[in-house]
């Protein structure tokens, strides 16, 4: 969907795992660039996931979380078909999203 | 007018405190990630008597070529995981994240973080009222911080 992120949704066996690829820089606000100048802090903060609208995760994140993050987590009680839906929000109000239906194996 | 921006703060504050409780803070917390020691973070958090457990297991490499990427995974098998936050001591600051978990979600995360220098990973979590951790030394042989 959205290509700021990339995502699978996997039932296996009573869980179902997520993974979650999100393209972003991740720039601390410390880091200078060629001309000596520091690059402004531009992070991720808030990570939202839900399935079939129910909120199942939230994430907060500071600068510590790598660029382009990854993460992985596992639900229970998921289906084949259920719908799993991440947002995020960076600290300069930029958001991004991706949703997925979960499949098996 | 100061009085008048003080009572606008005054009903701002309340209106927050009127929200209904929810599981999920939906607010990032802005004095414990920007706590540059790991106790003042804890503080930040609410952590308070963090008792260590087997019950949490921390995968982590023993030593990272390169400390902008190094992947962090935490399983909790304590009962009623409610969040796992995860600590780097020697970062300039030390709080990397907060996962919560909302019902049907496990208490088990796999993350990629950023480490400054050799240090400990700290994983607390949340259960009730109570803390537990687990930590691992990771050995970090490029700074990942810029």
């Amino acid at each position: 969907m959205a290509e700021n992120m990339r995502m699978r949704a996997q039932l296996k066996g009573e869980v179902t795992e997520v993974k979650v690829l999100m393209t972003h820089p991740m720039e601390t606000g410390r880091r200078k660039n060629d001309f000596g100048d520091l690059i402004p802090a531009n992070f991720i903060q808030l990570v939202s996931a839900t399935l079939n609208g129910k909120q199942v995760l939230e994430a907060q994140w500071g600068t510590g979380i790598s660029k382009n993050p990854y993460l992985t987590f596992h639900l229970r009680g998921a289906k084949v078909g259920d719908v799993l839906r991440v947002n995020w929000t960076d600290n300069q109000g930029k958001t991004g999203q991706g949703e997925i239906a979960v499949t098996s194996v | 007018m100061q009085r008048r921006k003080f009572i606008k703060a005054l009903f701002a504050a309340s209106a927050l405190a009127l929200l209904p409780f929810r599981t999920f803070a939906a607010m990032w917390n802005t004095s414990a990630f920007q706590a540059t020691k790991l106790q003042e973070a804890m503080a930040a958090l609410q952590i308070t008597n963090i008792s260590p457990s087997n019950d949490i297991q921390m995968v982590a490499p023993d030593k990272a070529e390169n400390g902008a990427v190094v992947q962090i995974e935490v399983t909790s098998r304590i009962s009623n995981t409610e969040s796992i936050a995860i600590f780097v001591e020697n970062n300039p600051t030390a709080l990397i994240a907060n996962f919560l978990f909302g019902e049907g979600a496990d208490g088990f995360v796999v993350t990629r973080i950023k480490m400054a220098e050799t240090s400990d990973v700290l994983a607390v979590i949340k259960s009730g009222n109570r803390y537990f951790s687990a930590k691992k030394r990771v050995e970090v042989l490029e700074n990942g911080c810029g």
